[in-house]
């Protein structure tokens, strides 16, 4: 589902990503974890097409397209999500304007019928009574005045409601209470199938209790260093990031 | 008295001001020629108010703002650059028919023709907008050039006793109205613009709503400007007599032009005891090209006077267009009780100027005022909010609650708040809160990420900014400066 060969990347005159290959297949959850500054976050920005990342080498490819030459809201519309470590806050526009604006230009985008008000409207009961969001939250301006959490719980929403084949998860369990890294988690067990896969990347292990990867990749000083099954996290959580091969 | 023959530049115009003089002060009903000459002069005052059979007051009170504004200077407070508008060159009463320079849409400008798709007007008033050979025998309900009014619904509306009528048919049919309120908000003196209208303006509205009537609809007319170098000179006269209420609507949108076009309207409100006055504004004047060429002159000046207590009037705009933009809606609150309202937002982009804002004068005892007023600067714009918030010595326990919100999209537009406070009752509670913000990257990146373009998601940050603004709007009206919004802003972001 997506191929990641070689990827060199920088940010202004840095080179983060130094021949990152990694392959992830439907059906497949898997966690990259890695010390601060491996370059974690820099790989789903450069997934998500943001601006100011600059690939310099290597390939990227979800579904056999070339994920590098799409617009990010492209690569949305083509079934790729990027849950944010920092999700952004929005003045004005309420969350549920905000979701139903970018469901529909994903669906535009596909060439696809808009939803429906009504339609809408029992998706959003359906997937925020699940994550406890309560109505009056959703009516609210983008993540504007949501505690970290929520906003984490809003991201899981999104997901939810946006039904993307592919979730890039970016430090989800960050900030989170136990309680709230139970829901969240619940969350993205729920988005697993056989046709999904999901890229989870944290810096500890915890997450990991509550959703189980198929895979765990250790990413340090921009490459892949390791891979492995549930065990190597564990591995990881007792004996640190130091003494990894560089 | 003799007529001093302004200086003319074409043979056209000649011909004018000789048949002009051939008829002169004989209120003629029937002139062949449907132009003024060009240029301005007290013949050309004359002339347009012979034109519309005027009787003799309305003359001398046009003649009067005539004098005066020969005397005056154009204000140069703003914080604007305004060539020098050589005010002989141009028509005050229609002009020549311009022969239309397309012989079909296929020949308009792409870019100018996806606009008028994205804002979804109809292809017969796509043609009528751009020029199209032939297209003005298209009806439209819409006002072109001087001559006007909507007349739809006329009928129902003098069921519930409701004058709705354009301002010469007013001056014709009730002089006495007229002459009673005309110029009552806005003296003749009041300023370099208003004056020019007093003395040359070409048509407008008139609205009467009879003490304890609610008027059954949303009135609204459509100004255009649809006749190269026509100043548009419009006129609205608004009253709500006691316990009466009024929603009024108008709405612009314009065709390209190379040449700069003034426009310098005046809007008067009279708001009796308990009558309310809501008047919404959609402005997209031809702002001019990327490089600023041509474009759209607007000094307005609108002023509502809520005489009576507990009266109200709620100023909305939402100005994406024009050039220049020299305008500030105010309400002088002379009523006990009364209130002041004015929600804006102005878009400026590429080389637009914007000078925009309001006065409230608190003249009535707990009279109240509400401003909130959003500026976007995009491009190499500039763009100024100018508040004024007086408190009279008699305001006792009035309020004022000022805020203004600056975005930013982009390093090289400007904006500036320029807020006046003057308080001479020490009863009064005053506040004020403003902000400058930026579209960031990540709140970009963001809605991009769930699917929105570029252009999309600054649309919906945009019009998240501007909410508290928009809501405040008609629904219909509000779709409309939404999209505006965006179309405006188009561009703007790398």
């Amino acid at each position: 589902m997506l191929e990641i060969t070689n990827l060199h990347a920088t940010v202004g005159e840095r080179e983060i990503l130094k021949g990152l290959t990694l392959s992830v297949k439907a059906g497949e959850v898997h966690a990259i974890m890695g010390p601060n500054g491996a370059g974690k976050s820099t790989l789903a920005h450069v997934l998500a097409g943001r601006e100011g990342y600059e690939v310099t080498k290597g390939s990227a490819h979800f579904e056999g397209r070339d994920l590098l030459d799409m617009e990010p809201h492209e690569r949305a519309a083509a079934g790729l999500f990027l849950g944010f470590q920092y999700p952004v806050e929005i003045p004005g526009v309420s969350n549920l304007l905000f979701l139903r604006t970018a469901m529909n230009a994903q669906r535009k985008l596909r060439g696809e019928a808009e939803i429906s008000g009504a339609e809408f409207m029992k998706k959003v009961k359906a997937e925020s009574a699940t994550l406890g969001l309560d109505m009056d939250m959703l009516k609210r301006g983008v993540n504007v005045g949501f505690s970290g959490g929520e906003k984490k719980r809003n991201e899981a929403f999104q997901l939810g409601m946006l039904e993307p084949k592919f979730a890039l998860l970016d430090e989800t369990d960050s900030g989170l209470d136990i309680d709230a890294l139970r829901i969240v988690s619940e969350g993205i067990n729920r988005f697993r199938s056989a046709e999904r896969a999901v890229l989870l990347i944290t810096h500890y292990q915890r997450l990991l209790d509550h959703v189980r990867p198929d895979v765990v990749h250790v990413l340090a000083k921009g490459r892949i260093v390791e891979s492995g099954g549930p065990e190597l996290a564990l591995r990881l959580e007792a004996q640190g990031y130091e003494g990894l091969a560089a | 008295m003799t007529a001093t023959l302004p200086e003319t530049r074409n043979a056209e115009a000649a011909a004018a001001v000789e048949e002009l003089s051939s008829y002169k002060w004989g209120f003629a009903t029937e002139i062949e020629q449907d132009f003024a000459p060009k240029g301005l002069s007290e013949d050309t005052v004359r002339f347009i108010s012979a034109k519309k059979g005027e009787p003799e007051w309305m003359l001398e009170w046009r003649l009067k703002a005539y004098r005066l504004w020969l005397k005056m200077d154009a204000p140069d407070w703003a914080k604007l650059k305004i060539p020098p508008i050589d005010y002989q060159d141009a028509y005050y009463y229609a002009a020549p028919k311009a022969k239309p320079t397309l012989a079909s849409l296929d020949e308009l400008d792409p870019e100018i023709r996806r606009t008028y798709e994205k804002l979804g007007i109809p292809i017969e008033e796509q043609k009528v907008l751009a020029g199209v050979e032939g297209a003005r025998k298209v009806a439209v309900d819409a006002v072109f050039d001087s001559v006007s009014v909507a007349t739809t619904f006329r009928e129902e509306l003098k069921r519930a006793g409701v004058i709705f009528l354009s301002i010469s048919e007013a001056i014709r049919e009730y002089p006495d109205l007229v002459r009673r309120h005309l110029g009552s908000v806005v003296p003749v003196r009041d300023n370099y613009f208003a004056c020019l209208n007093a003395a040359v303006f070409s048509d407008g509205t008139f609205v009467l709503v009879p003490k304890g009537v609610r008027c059954p609809m949303e009135l609204s007319t459509y100004f255009r400007i649809n006749a190269e170098n026509t100043g548009q000179f419009e006129r609205t006269l608004i009253v709500a007599e006691e316990g009466a209420y009024v929603s009024y609507l108008e709405g612009c949108t314009a065709p390209q032009r190379d040449e700069n076009q003034l426009h310098a309207a005046v809007v008067e409100l009279v708001a009796e005891a308990d009558a309310e006055i809501k008047y919404s504004t959609v402005q997209n004047w031809y702002p001019g090209d990327k490089d600023g060429k041509g474009g759209i002159y607007n000094f307005v000046t609108k002023r509502a006077l809520c005489r009576g207590a507990r009266s109200k009037v709620s100023w909305t705009q939402v100005e994406t267009g024009s050039a220049i933009t020299w305008k500030y809606p105010s309400c002088v609150l002379m009523g006990e009780d009364s209130v002041g309202e004015f929600y804006s937002v102005a878009v400026t982009n590429n080389h637009q100027q914007a000078d925009t804002g309001t006065k409230m004068i608190h003249m009535g005892k707990g009279s109240r005022s509400t401003i909130v007023a959003k500026g976007i600067s995009a491009g190499r714009s500039d763009s100024t909010y100018r508040g004024l918030v007086r408190v009279g010595p008699s305001a006792e326990g009035a309020r004022n609650f000022t805020q203004c919100d600056s975005l930013l999209i982009g390093d090289r537009c400007g904006a500036h708040t320029i807020p006046y406070i003057e308080v001479k009752n020490p009863s009064a509670q005053i506040e004020h809160e403003a902000t400058t913000s930026k579209i960031s990257e990540d709140q970009k990146f963001y809605a991009m990420s769930r699917g929105l373009s570029g252009e999309e998601a600054v649309a919906l940050i945009v019009n998240g900014f501007c909410r508290e603004v928009l809501q405040q709007l008609p629904m219909e009206f509000a779709v409309e400066a939404q999209k505006l919004l965006g179309i405006s802003l188009e561009g703007s972001v790398g």
